[in-house]
């Protein structure tokens, strides 16, 4: 079977220097919820910004293949390309606060990908958005709609978030550090809606996260990511019996646990790191070698 | 409500500030080494000649005193006659008046819509040679003042391709059947195109010159902010939803990115008609600028006061313009 998103030795680099992300293949089935994780500057938000068209203007893709539904989007025409991706993928972004339009109202921010790429009605989109919002547990959805972002708290800015990626029944969503933003009480609540609203659609998942404890309550696999590789791609339940890559170990073995308070916090040991940065030195002077 | 309480805040402050350049102009003006009595005397008249003359126009009293009857009467809507040309200052003035301010307006219209043009094109290609290429003539058009771009319009379009007329409002052979001193407009409600025609060709190169530098400041601020704008997360987001960048700019970040532009177009444009003054002269044009400058030459006291006055409150009411456009676009201002 072949997989919905299947991304082949990807690599990404700064324009003329090195690559952040270094050959990272990653397949995600329809319906599958994968989480991704890595910690900060491991290159993970990169894999997301990558596939959905994003990455900043600092940075290109030097190799390889973005497979969506088996077409490979680095090779459709720039117009088809942001076509394809508005219909079939959709993202919740990280900030709330910061990823919503200050001048415009909350309902064409739902409704504009149907009405403007989609072609739908008006009238249509409208009643669409409305019923995502409920969805989304909003009290009284068409106030809401007329509202302006700044009249809404962040825990309601991400669920119109949420609402408007799920608005077009994509295949693929990217959750990209979806929690990061907000209050710890309100972390709960979203991490349930999108939970609840990823069952109900039957959308697969790309659940960008550091914090191991959301992977093990929303996702079914999961790719551990470091220093722009792929170092690890299990089952979460085989990750959290017995990871296979002695970083992941590290990387769990690194996270608090509640069940000891008093437990003083593991790093992820020095030799750990100097034998994956070894690795990563090794295969970036092969790869330099090979572009000249 | 609270609009209607900011409105009348911005009017009172208006008050204040129209009587403080009421103040400063009154005196200034009586201060000044030259005075209007001996423009008027032929030479060789007599102490008591100039006497009878400053008794005439009240100008041998104090300067406080002669601040109050002149206030009195503004207060009733008398604002003199003017020394020079004998007839009452507010008649002048408002005969000129129209004539500035389609000079104006025609100019605002021309630098926003170069201004923007290229602020977009820039952004649009940025960071190729088409953003390097409309730096570099904002540089240039920023660097030279208006009345500059005014003799070299006239060289351009006047002496080697004389297409615009260099001088004057409108051709002297024209009957003009209007009511109004708002020729363009009225030219145009009247549906009288020739004349229309005739009024844009000359208005079109003084205008042109009062543009290009308010153009240019127009064009490298609203690039940077549209620049700024197309980094934030929400932009990122129309991104993804299929959008392509133009659709992205016009739709996402212009209109956030028009805000600082704006505050800025305000205060630029108040220098925009103070520059009508030597522009109007360069090229003939009847306005207010031009007979700003007879009334000072002429030392016509009561027509430079009933000038400034008007430019006073020309100034102050772009700047209410400005700031009620602001709340109108900025949805976070209009209920705050």
């Amino acid at each position: 079977m072949s997989a919905l998103l299947d991304i082949r030795n990807l690599s990404v680099a700064l324009k003329g220097g090195p690559r952040l992300l270094r050959s990272v293949s990653l397949a995600v089935a329809a319906g599958e919820v994968r989480g991704l994780v890595g910690e900060s500057g491991a290159g993970k938000s990169m894999i997301g910004k990558a596939l959905l068209g994003i990455l900043p203007r600092s940075v290109e893709v030097v190799d390889g293949q973005i497979l969506l539904d088996g077409d490979d989007l680095l090779r459709l025409p720039p117009a088809e390309r942001r076509r394809r991706i508005g219909q079939r993928a959709a993202l919740i972004p990280q900030d709330p606060l910061t990823a919503l339009n200050p001048a415009h109202r909350v309902g064409p921010q739902i409704t504009d990908r149907l009405v403007d790429i989609l072609r739908w009605p008006r009238a249509r989109a409208e009643a669409r958005a409305l019923d995502l919002l409920a969805e989304v547990h909003i009290p009284d959805p068409g106030r809401v709609m007329k509202s302006y972002p700044h009249e809404l708290s962040g825990g309601m800015r991400q669920r119109v978030l949420i609402a408007s990626a799920f608005a077009a029944e994509p295949a693929l969503i990217v959750a990209d550090e979806p929690t990061t933003a907000l209050d710890v009480t309100v972390q709960k609540q979203i991490l349930r809606l999108i939970a609840e609203m990823q069952a109900r659609h039957h959308t697969a998942l790309l659940f960008v996260t550091h914090d191991l404890g959301v992977v093990s309550k929303v996702c079914q696999n999961l790719s551990v990511l470091y220093a722009g590789k792929v170092v690890e791609d299990t089952t979460v339940r085989d990750f959290f019996r017995a990871p296979g890559h002695p970083y992941s170990a590290a990387l769990l073995a690194a996270t608090p646990k509640y069940t000891d308070p008093d437990g003083s916090l593991t790093p992820v040991p020095e030799a750990v790191i100097a034998a994956v940065r070894a690795e990563v030195e090794a295969a970036e002077t092969e790869w330099q070698h090979g572009r000249r | 409500m609270l609009f209607l309480q900011r409105l009348l805040w911005r009017l009172a402050t208006t008050a204040v500030t129209l009587f403080g350049v009421a103040v400063i102009v009154f005196t200034v003006v009586r201060v000044v080494p030259g005075n209007p009595i001996a423009m008027m005397l032929p030479p060789g008249a007599t102490d008591a000649d100039v006497a009878r003359l400053k008794a005439l126009y009240g100008l041998d009293r104090s300067i406080p005193r002669q601040f109050l009857i002149w206030g009195w009467g503004v207060l009733h809507g008398d604002f003199g006659t003017s020394i020079s040309l004998r007839q009452p200052v507010l008649g002048l003035v408002l005969g000129r008046l129209p004539a500035t301010l389609e000079l104006a307006s025609m100019a605002l219209l021309m630098a926003v819509l170069m201004g923007g043009a290229a602020a977009l094109t820039a952004t649009r290609h940025r960071g190729t040679r088409v953003e390097a290429g409309i730096d570099v003539t904002n540089g240039v058009a920023l660097s030279i003042p208006d009345f500059l771009w005014g003799l070299l319009l006239i060289i351009i379009f006047g002496v080697l391709m004389p297409v615009f007329d260099i001088s004057g409002r409108v051709s002297p052979d024209l009957k003009l059947p209007f009511t109004t001193q708002f020729y363009l407009v009225e030219s145009v409600l009247r549906l009288r195109f020739d004349i229309t025609a005739d009024l844009l060709g000359h208005i079109f190169m003084p205008a042109l010159a009062l543009a290009i530098p308010l153009a240019a400041i127009i064009g490298q601020v609203l690039k940077q902010s549209l620049k700024e704008t197309m980094e934030l997360d929400y932009v990122t987001l129309a991104r993804t939803k299929g959008y392509g960048e133009t659709r992205v700019i016009l739709r996402e970040a212009l209109r956030n990115a028009i805000l600082p532009t704006l505050t800025l177009v305000g205060v630029q444009f108040t220098f925009l008609i103070g520059g009508t003054v030597i522009v109007e002269r360069l090229f003939s044009y009847e306005g207010l600028g031009n007979m700003a400058i007879d009334a000072v030459i002429n030392r016509d006291l009561p027509l430079i006061q009933g000038i400034v006055l008007c430019f006073a409150l020309i100034f102050t009411g772009v700047n209410l313009v400005v700031d009620l456009t602001y709340a109108a676009l900025n949805p976070r201002l209009r209920h705050a």
